[in-house]
């Protein structure tokens, strides 16, 4: 009977494995969604990135429009260390979702310190931002390059038994040599990718419509960016790729999971729909009984090679 | 096609009723009010129209001729009514995402998330209410003139326009049993040189317990200055460019004196309603 088959939705990343393969992407997520939908149906819930002291964020306005898209200079304001451990966490151990914390930095000392004051009790994994394009001078990060991230990553991983995974920027030109240094310097799993760095003017003021001139593009328009870079990353690393990056339907899951993806963080799509991720894993669950897919081994990977072309 | 109102529905914790939800309202009309505001009715799913006066919706706004709204527009709610299943929005075309709202007809599915934020309070002290609003913020003051009158207060409404026809809302306040003084800028009447006297004198008769005020960063100086001076409390519902509207994205700061400190908070979470004194 179609009724009864019930496909496993379960995620694996390496040594954890997680009840389904939807997750929020770091900085589209907070408390805030409790009170909107269940949160304990999430694979994991990931934070927003923390830095080690307070920051105020970015000048206002912090977003704006695109075509098929926005771009956000927020700046990660941040209450700082003390603030998660003291308040956030024992907040957030009150859920059955594993909790997936997001720590950035701004030197490599630093970084390694907030790795080691945030593997605590209550945490499951540590998603290091090495990509965040607002923090670093001119839009550069850590994970532009191969040889930055290698050092970072080895610094990180130094710190801190816990999952580490390695969140990877669009704009890096070598995205495939950045994902083998995070690899061979002990990340645990790649998410794939950060926000792609954009700006926009209005017109009339001819002013930049971000305070900070410029920011991360986000939403359906980078999807195909994120898509490719999951793909080769997929490819080329023994690790697990987690995919991000402009998921909004569950056509756009599965496309991340066939193209290698062992899981996905929705973002933008949660500001036009809150509850989206609720809705996706539904989707998800019907689409696999629909098949009869079993598991999402079946799905991940599954990319088929173009058909030939032929003339005539 | 005739889209029946509703929610979309999600898992939500055991015994926790979600504090706002997406809906799909149908367009009941989208017509001109003067030349330059619009009204749009919605017949709105009953689980949406547990508003507070001061409370915001985000609008999933159509996309217009050649431009592409994508994040939700932040819309204060002009009016609503649960029992009716009407939800108001007055608004005043300004960019891509009000373009989009005015190409919305009679019998549109338009999809809406709220409502969002928190209202204004009055508590019951508060039992003469002054509020100076202009422009669109008068907007957003109008449910508060059947809250004033629902709970007994005395509430009157000074309007302010740049010209006489278009201060809003004047007759949905009277309605409300509210006394309306219009002022604009072409009697001078609408300077905060002008509005000081007027405020004062009631003031000085003990008519004021408590201001209400939207949409003029002067106003709120005089306001802010009069309230210090006499001791008057008072509410404003603020602006921001947002994203997600729930307070996720930290888009929507506004910096706020709190002694001696400046803080930051979202107006979409915090707010939109913030205490006049420590409002910047």
């Amino acid at each position: 009977m179609k009724d009864l088959f019930s496909p496993d939705l379960s995620a694996r990343i390496g040594s954890l494995t997680l009840q389904n393969p939807i997750m929020p992407a770091s900085g589209t997520f907070s408390e805030d969604l409790a009170d909107v939908f269940d949160l304990d149906v999430l694979g994991a819930h990931v934070l927003k990135t923390i830095m080690h002291g307070t920051r105020a964020g970015n000048p206002t306005p912090r977003v704006c429009d695109m075509q098929s898209g926005m771009i956000n200079a927020i700046g990660i304001p941040s209450k700082g260390i003390d603030y998660f451990r003291d308040d956030m966490l024992p907040y957030w151990a009150g859920f059955r979702s594993p909790l997936v914390v997001s720590i950035s930095a701004h030197s490599m000392d630093e970084f390694a310190r907030l790795c080691s004051e945030v593997s605590l009790p209550g945490v499951t994994a540590i998603e290091a931002n090495i990509s965040c394009p607002n923090i670093e001078a001119d839009g550069n990060a850590f994970a532009m390059r191969p040889d930055t991230t290698h050092e970072v990553v080895t610094r990180l991983r130094a710190e801190t038994d816990l999952p580490l995974w390695a969140k990877l920027t669009p704009n890096t030109g070598t995205p495939v040599e950045v994902a083998q240094a995070a690899e061979a310097a002990g990340a645990d799993a790649l998410v794939t990718a950060n926000t792609m760095l954009g700006m926009s003017i209005d017109i009339d003021s001819r002013r930049p419509r971000l305070g900070n001139v410029m920011g991360g593009m986000s939403g359906p328009a980078i999807k195909p960016i994120a898509l490719r870079m999951t793909y080769q990353c997929a490819r080329a690393c023994n690790i697990p790729v987690i995919g991000c990056g402009g998921i909004s339907t569950l056509s756009d899951v599965l496309e991340f999971l066939i193209a290698g993806a062992r899981a996905v963080q929705i973002g933008t799509a949660t500001f036009q729909s809150p509850t989206v991720m609720a809705r996706l894993i539904t989707e998800l669950q019907g689409w696999m009984v629909a098949r009869g897919i079993a598991s999402l081994d079946e799905i991940i990977g599954s990319i088929e090679a173009p058909e030939a072309g032929v003339f005539e | 096609m005739t889209h029946i109102p509703t929610t979309v529905s999600v898992p939500v914790p055991q015994g926790l009723r979600p504090r706002c939800s997406e809906a799909t309202c149908r367009v009941v009309s989208n017509t001109p009010v003067n030349g330059e505001y619009r009204l749009l009715t919605l017949d709105a799913p009953e689980a949406i129209l547990d508003c507070q006066p001061g409370q915001f919706f985000q609008l999933l706004c159509p996309a217009p001729e050649g431009e592409s709204p994508f994040l939700r527009r932040p819309m204060s709610i002009y009016g609503y009514d649960k029992a009716a299943g009407r939800l108001e929005f007055l608004y005043k075309i300004a960019g891509a995402g009000t373009r989009g709202l005015a190409t919305l007809t009679p019998g549109d599915a338009f999809n809406v998330l709220g409502p969002l934020g928190h209202g204004f309070s009055m508590p019951d002290v508060w039992q003469n209410l002054l509020l100076v609003a202009r422009g669109v913020g008068l907007a957003t003051l109008a449910p508060l003139a059947r809250m004033a009158q629902d709970k007994g207060r005395k509430l009157t409404a000074i309007c302010s326009a740049r010209r006489p026809d278009l201060a809003m809302s004047t007759a949905l306040f009277e309605s409300y049993g509210a006394e309306v003084i219009v002022v604009h800028d072409e009697d001078g009447s609408s300077t905060p040189e002008a509005l000081r006297p007027l405020i004062e004198a009631r003031i000085a008769r003990g008519d004021v317990d408590a201001f209400y005020t939207c949409g003029s960063s002067r106003l709120l100086r005089l306001l802010q200055e009069l309230g210090e001076i006499h001791g008057i409390p008072g509410e404003i519902a603020m602006e921001q460019q947002m994203a997600c509207g729930l307070g996720m994205c930290q888009a929507c700061v506004r910096s706020f004196r709190v002694g001696e400190r400046i803080i930051q908070r979202r107006v979409c979470r915090e707010g939109p309603v913030f205490a006049i004194s420590e409002a910047m």
